[in-house]
C-alpha cells in the first residue's frame, strides 16, 4: 500500500471534511429552531468567500499587503463572517419570517429563490471568471506535519480554524443564556416564547451565526484552493446539506462528524475508487444514500421525539 | 382570603379573538385583582386557552384590550408582558424535555438579569420543591408527571410574576397529585401572587379560588364569588356532576 498517497488524501479529506462540517452546521442549527432547508446556505458560503477577497484587495492585495500576512487573514475572516452573518439575518427577515406561518412548502420555494438570487447577483456583480486568491506570498509555503500527516498551511489553518469555531459553538450553545434560548427554542417555539424569549431575535441570531460560520468556510476554501467563482456555493453547499443530513440533521456534533465523513470519503473516493477524481460526487452521495437506507435519522439524529 | 377592594391587576375589555374565520371569544370582560385567586371554568373547546393566550399576546384580539398593571399591553409581545410580571404554566406543562431542570428553571428567568437576586429565587423554588434541587441535573423529560408539573411550576415562579396563569393544571395527573397541585396553588397564592387558573375540574378550581368565572363556547355564561358558584345550579349540573 501506497501510505504516503493515503496520508495526502486523509490531510485534504480533513481539510474538506472541516469545511463541509462549518457549512453543516448552518444547515443544521437552522433546521433545528424552523424546520427548514435554507437552500440559500451554499450561496452564502460563495458570498463569504468573494467578501473575502474584496477584503484582500482593500487591504492592499495578497503581494503588497497593507499589514502582514497574520492580520490580513484575520481581517478578511471578520469582513467575511460578519458580512455574511448580516445578509443571513437579511435572508431570514424578508424572505423566511413573511412565511413563519405558512404552509413548510412555501419557504423551501422561497429559499430556492434565494439561492438563485443570491447566484445571479453574484455573476452581475462580481462577473462569470474566476477570481485567484494568490495568496501564497502572504502566507508562505512551508508545510508542517502530524506524524506523517503533511499539511501546508492554508489547510492547518483551515482544520485549526473549524476546529475552534465549532468548540466555541458548542459551548456557546451549551452554556450561554442566548445559546440555552436558542435550544428551548428549537425544542417548543411557544412555549420558549411563554418564557419571555423574544424568539425572533434567536432566530436571527441562529442565522447570523450559521451563516458567519459559512462564511469563514468560503475563505478557507479561497485560501486552499485558490479560485473562487459565482457558482461555487451549489456543490458546496449539497455537500454540506448532505453532511448535515449525514450526521443527523438538527444535530450539531452530527453536523461535524457528517462534514467529516463526506470529507474524507471523497477525497479516498478521488484517490482509490475508479474514476475517482471525475466522478467523487456520484461516491459521495452514493455514501448518503446508503447511510439514510440504513438510518434514516442520521447518526446522531433521534427518532422523532415525542413532546412530554 | 378575600381580596374585595383591591385594585384590577388584569383587565380584558370586550375581547374578540378569531382563529381565522372563527369566532372564539366574543365580547369578553373578565378582571383579576391583586392578590387574588380566580377559576376560568369551561368545557373542551369553550374559550379557556384563547383567553390565557390573548392575556399573554400570543394571540391578538381583534377588538378589544388588555391591561396589566394599569397600563394597557393589548400591541406589546409577549415578552413584554412576561417582563411585566405574568407567567404561565402552560397546558400540558411544556417543559424543555432535553434540557435539564436546572436549565428549565433558568429558562423562566430568563428575563431577570440581576444575578444575586436569582440565587434567592432558586432557593424559593427549592423550598418550595425540594425534589427539584436533588434532580437538578436530570433531563426534564425523564421525569414523572408529578415531578414536571413541579418543575413548571417552580420555572413559572423563576419569573417573579405577579401574576401567574396556570392552564388546566390537574390535567393528566393522578387524583393525589391534583390535590397536592392544588395545595401548591394556594401556598402559592398565600405568598401574595394573584393568579387565574383555567380548569375543567370546577369543583376542585372553585374550592380554592376567591372568584370564578364561566366559559361556554367563547362567552361568559356566569360569573361570581366561588362560594356561590359552587352552589349554582345550572354550573352544579353543567359541570360539577352532582
Amino acid at each position: 500500500m501506497n501510505w504516503s498517497l493515503f496520508f495526502d488524501l486523509t490531510v485534504s479529506g480533513l481539510t474538506l471534511g472541516s469545511l463541509y462540517a462549518l457549512i453543516a452546521l448552518g444547515y443544521s442549527l437552522v433546521y433545528g429552531i424552523l424546520k427548514l432547508l435554507n437552500f440559500a446556505h451554499g450561496d452564502v458560503y460563495m458570498i463569504g468567500a468573494f467578501l473575502g477577497w474584496y477584503a484582500l484587495h482593500a487591504l492592499g492585495g495578497p503581494v503588497n499587503p497593507t499589514f502582514t500576512g497574520a492580520v490580513v487573514l484575520f481581517l478578511m475572516f471578520v469582513v467575511a463572517m460578519l458580512g455574511c452573518g448580516v445578509l443571513g439575518v437579511a435572508i431570514e427577515r424578508f424572505a423566511y419570517r413573511p412565511l413563519r406561518n405558512a404552509p413548510r412548502i412555501a419557504p423551501l420555494i422561497s429559499a430556492l429563490g434565494v439561492s438563485i438570487f443570491l447566484q445571479n447577483s453574484a455573476l452581475l456583480i462580481f462577473g462569470a471568471a474566476f477570481r485567484d486568491y494568490d495568496t501564497f506570498d502572504l502566507i508562505g509555503v512551508k508545510t508542517y506535519n502530524i506524524g506523517q500527516l503533511f499539511f501546508s498551511v492554508p489547510q492547518l489553518l483551515t482544520v485549526v480554524a473549524a476546529i475552534g469555531l465549532m468548540v466555541a459553538l458548542t459551548l456557546f450553545v451549551a452554556r450561554s443564556r442566548l445559546g440555552k434560548a436558542m435550544r428551548s427554542t428549537s425544542f417548543d417555539r411557544e412555549a420558549a416564547s411563554m418564557m419571555g424569549i423574544d424568539v425572533d431575535r434567536v432566530i436571527s441570531v441562529t442565522f447570523f451565526i450559521g451563516s458567519a460560520l459559512a462564511g469563514a468556510a468560503g475563505v478557507m476554501f479561497a485560501l486552499v484552493f485558490g479560485q473562487i467563482y459565482h457558482f461555487m456555493g451549489f456543490i458546496a453547499g449539497l455537500k454540506g446539506f448532505t453532511a448535515a443530513v449525514l450526521g443527523g440533521i438538527g444535530s450539531i456534533p452530527g453536523a461535524m462528524v457528517g462534514g467529516l465523513i463526506v470529507g474524507l470519503a471523497e477525497s479516498y473516493a478521488t484517490g482509490y475508487l475508479p474514476q475517482g477524481s471525475t466522478f467523487q460526487n456520484l461516491y459521495v452521495f452514493a455514501l448518503l444514500i446508503l447511510v439514510i437506507l440504513i438510518r434514516p435519522s442520521g447518526l446522531f439524529g433521534k427518532a422523532a421525539i415525542s413532546k412530554v | 382570603m378575600s381580596a374585595n377592594g383591591a385594585p384590577d391587576l388584569l383587565r380584558l375589555k370586550g375581547i374578540d379573538t378569531y382563529y381565522g374565520e372563527i369566532h372564539i371569544l366574543e365580547n369578553l370582560n373578565l378582571n383579576v385583582r391583586e392578590g387574588e385567586l380566580v377559576s376560568l371554568l369551561g368545557g373542551n373547546a369553550s374559550g379557556k386557552s384563547t383567553t390565557l393566550k390573548t392575556i399573554l399576546g400570543l394571540v391578538q384580539p381583534r377588538n378589544g384590550s388588555v391591561e396589566f398593571r394599569g397600563e394597557e399591553v393589548t400591541g406589546r409581545n409577549t415578552s413584554y408582558r412576561i417582563r411585566q410580571g405574568m407567567a404561565i404554566v402552560p397546558e400540558n406543562r411544556r417543559l424543555f424535555g432535553p434540557m435539564t431542570v436546572l436549565e428549565n428553571l433558568e429558562m423562566g428567568a430568563y428575563l431577570i438579569r440581576d444575578t444575586k437576586g436569582r440565587k434567592e429565587d432558586f432557593d424559593r423554588v427549592y423550598t418550595l420543591f425540594p425534589l427539584l434541587h436533588e434532580r437538578r441535573s436530570q433531563l426534564a423529560g425523564t421525569l414523572s408527571g408529578g415531578e414536571q408539573q413541579m418543575v413548571a411550576m417552580g420555572r413559572a415562579l423563576m419569573a417573579r410574576p405577579k401574576l401567574l396563569l396556570m392552564d388546566e393544571p390537574s390535567m393528566g395527573l393522578a387524583p393525589i397529585l391534583v390535590e397536592r397541585s392544588f395545595e401548591i396553588i394556594q401556598q402559592v397564592h398565600q405568598s401574595g401572587v394573584a393568579m387565574l387558573v383555567v380548569e375543567q375540574n370546577a369543583n376542585m378550581a372553585l374550592s380554592i379560588a376567591d372568584r370564578g368565572y364561566v366559559l361556554s363556547t367563547g362567552r361568559l355564561v356566569l360569573q361570581g364569588p366561588a362560594n356561590e358558584l359552587l352552589q349554582h345550579e345550572d354550573l352544579r349540573k353543567a359541570y360539577l356532576g352532582r
